[in-house]
């Protein structure tokens, strides 16, 4: 078994599978990036909206909630068919990138307005009553004094959330994207051996997921070492 | 036409009452101290006035004109009256000493920076700081830093000083720094109400001292009486054991 | 814009096979957990308390498990060792995939849980002249199993979302009985929001449960969201 594989590999290993998997390997983390980006976006203005103390904001509160909770306890795969036929049955004629993007964005926001929130919240309450005993209000606060602070808390958990996120990318090989592990799957149909297929990619994974995780450490030792 | 009014001021903290119908009339350029033992309610008088914590019931009036504290902009004129320097500091940890003491009225009053800044290094240097205008929180002592705070209050120019235990935090031999601080503003006339346990300083510069217990005035008057002849038994043990030391 | 009609009415008859899906689910969640915790058990006290020579391959372990998807895990125990001769169902494949993935988290969480120690109270017990034994079951195991218990819940909740995967692989459990069901009717968008709405009453039960547990057992403050 193990000539086999030695033998298939050379036929494995063309210029054109290689550059075919290099494109789903930037397919995977293009996805797991534009998410973790617009999702700090939508993280931030979500996480804004939960710290407000109007009275008339409380729509927008149980909203940011409801939100928040629903995309954190449905599973990955369920949110992208439930984006996935929204498109579909609206005829909207989207390609399959942008339609995983949509959902990849709307679960990391949920994600991220969480850890968001929770680095906001870490900043100490003096800091926020000595800007609204000023007249600071919610954004000038955040915008001048918890933002500053807060941004160290914050990256390192955001970092490790995209690290994380890329893994969970695989899952929209099942709708159609040309990510990784829809590639392998395709390599597998043409003919090619499971083991390497797999095998390949896993260590594909593991080459993109390890030094990037790695470098989250390395942020969460040089921003926020006071954890515990 | 007194100065500040607080009229049967009543105040929660979840279920505790922290403050039970609390009456003051504040004269201008007056110096009230609150003493009394911890959780009578002396900070959460000066943190109803200042809006961070409801009221329940009552009413506060300044110059005559009653503070809706339901009503945003009404608590917005309010704190640019006021001033409040807290037990902590609460100095923003991510600007230096001049910027701390700038950024409230650039950003918020929308003033002349040119101008706030020329303020800001003359109150900084009033306040003693002026080789440390550029350093930042971490790098001041704890006395340092509550006279930036002292300072980042005066730049607001306000009304009514708010002082709230503010030397409590600090180490003895940084206290006097403070004191000295708090005494030149009380000779030119600031109305301030201090919440300390520095007895002998408060006795020194406040006009009038009200006791407060479980979230009641018990007694209020001159200063002197207070400490050498408190009418009610609460104020005598309160003063009998506070003065053996 | 979207030109539908809601039709809840033709997927309620199938409910009860989204009940028996959603109870697969659980017990997938449920069985891999167990034998995550095992091995994370083990693996986890080899690294504290073991000879230095086994630390390299268990971290091996953890470091590959944890920087690879679990899909692709699964996908490789299912597709790629039937080559090799050994063959197994999509419930296997699934259950011993879910299981390795959760034994390599759990061994970092369980890791991290040993290594934090109470001194103070470690001291005290020494004096008071507690045998090795008494130390670790009134001092030592109990301020671990507190450590312990909010990461292992967070991940239990993790895994019980993780279960939707085998969906994948033709394993009828929530997400595949919907796609099983979506197939019949094509009611896409009832279905799929209707499972949506039952993982997330599952996984409230589940955090109410463990929150529960938690106060029982620990008596921390009980918090649902």
């Amino acid at each position: 078994m193990i000539t086999q594989l030695i033998q298939e590999m050379p036929r494995f290993f063309t210029y054109y599978n290689l550059l075919f998997l290099a494109q789903a390997v930037g397919t995977t983390i293009a996805l797991s990036a534009i998410g973790c980006l617009f999702g700090l976006l939508f993280g931030c203005l979500i996480s804004t909206v939960r710290l407000t103390d109007k009275a008339w904001l409380a729509p927008l509160r149980w909203i940011a909630l409801l939100f928040t909770e629903f995309f954190r306890r449905v599973p990955f795969l369920v949110t992208l068919m439930l984006v996935f036929f929204v498109f579909q049955l609206s005829g909207a004629n989207l390609p399959l990138f942008v339609v995983a993007s949509l959902s990849v964005t709307l679960i990391a926001s949920a994600f991220l307005a969480e850890i968001i929130r929770a680095g906001l919240l870490s900043i100490h309450r003096n800091q926020w009553d000595a800007a609204t005993a000023m007249n600071f209000g919610l954004l000038q606060t955040i915008r001048y004094v918890v933002l500053p602070q807060a941004w160290k808390m914050i990256l390192p958990p955001a970092f490790g959330f995209f690290v994380m996120f890329i893994k969970d990318t695989a899952l929209a090989s099942q709708i159609g994207v040309i990510e990784l592990t829809f590639a392998g799957k395709v390599l597998n149909n043409k003919g090619f051996s499971a083991i390497l297929v797999f095998g390949t990619i896993l260590i594909l994974y593991f080459a993109v997921s390890y030094p990037l995780s790695r470098f989250g450490h390395y942020l969460e030792k040089r921003l926020a070492p006071s954890r515990h | 036409m007194h100065h500040l009014v607080i009229k049967d001021l009543g105040a929660h903290y979840g279920t505790v009452q922290v403050l039970d119908t609390v009456s003051l009339d504040i004269a201008r350029g007056e110096v009230i101290g609150l003493m009394g033992p911890s959780g009578s309610g002396k900070s959460s008088i000066l943190r109803v006035l200042t809006g961070l914590t409801p009221l329940s019931s009552g009413s506060v009036s300044l110059n005559g004109e009653v503070i809706d504290y339901g009503n945003a902009q009404s608590i917005r004129n309010m704190r640019e009256r006021s001033a409040i320097v807290f037990q902590q500091y609460n100095l923003f940890q991510n600007m230096t000493a001049l910027e701390n003491v700038t950024i409230a009225p650039v950003k918020i009053r929308n003033r002349n920076p040119k101008e706030v800044d020329a303020e800001a290094r003359a109150l900084l240097e009033k306040v003693g700081l002026k080789d440390q205008m550029s350093r930042y929180p971490d790098q001041l002592s704890g006395g340092q830093q509550q006279r930036v705070a002292i300072a980042r209050a005066l730049a607001l120019k306000p009304e009514i000083l708010l002082l709230d235990e503010i030397t409590a935090a600090l180490d003895p031999e940084l206290v006097s720094e403070v004191l000295d601080t708090i005494r030149s503003l009380a000779r030119e006339g600031m109305t301030m109400i201090i919440v300390s346990h520095e007895m002998g300083f408060m006795r020194e510069v406040s006009h009038r001292i009200a006791f407060m217990a479980q979230g009641k005035i018990i007694e209020c008057g001159p200063a002197d009486q207070i400490f050498n002849a408190p009418r009610e038994a609460r104020t005598r043990d309160f003063v009998s054991k506070i003065l053996k030391h | 814009m979207l030109d539908y009609t809601f039709q809840y009415g033709q997927i309620w008859p199938y409910l009860p096979r989204l009940i028996d899906g959603a109870y697969l689910a659980l017990e997938i969640a449920f069985l891999s957990f167990c034998g995550g915790l095992l091995i994370g058990t083990v693996n986890a006290s080899l690294l504290s308390f073991g000879p230095k020579w086994v630390a390299r391959p268990i971290q091996a372990f953890v470091v590959f498990f944890t920087n690879t998807p679990q899909l692709v895990q699964i996908y490789f125990l299912y597709f790629a060792l039937p080559d090799a001769g050994v063959l197994l169902s999509s419930y296997a494949a699934v259950l011993i995939g879910m299981t390795l993935n959760a034994g390599a988290y759990l061994t970092e969480i369980q890791r991290a849980g040993f290594s934090t120690r109470r001194q103070s109270e470690m001291e005290a017990a020494i004096v008071l002249g507690f045998s090795r034994w008494q130390q670790i079951r009134y001092v030592i195991l109990p301020h671990i199993a507190r450590v312990l218990f909010p990461p292992l819940s967070n991940h239990y909740i993790i895994m019980t979302l993780g279960t939707s995967m085998a969906a994948i692989f033709g394993v009828e459990e929530l997400t595949g009985q919907a796609l099983n069901i979506n197939s019949i009717t094509f009611r896409s968008l009832e279905i799929f929001s209707v499972v949506a709405g039952l993982y997330i009453v599952i996984t409230l039960l589940a955090s109410l449960a463990l929150g529960l547990l938690g106060s029982l057992l620990f008596r921390t403050k009980l918090r649902v969201i």
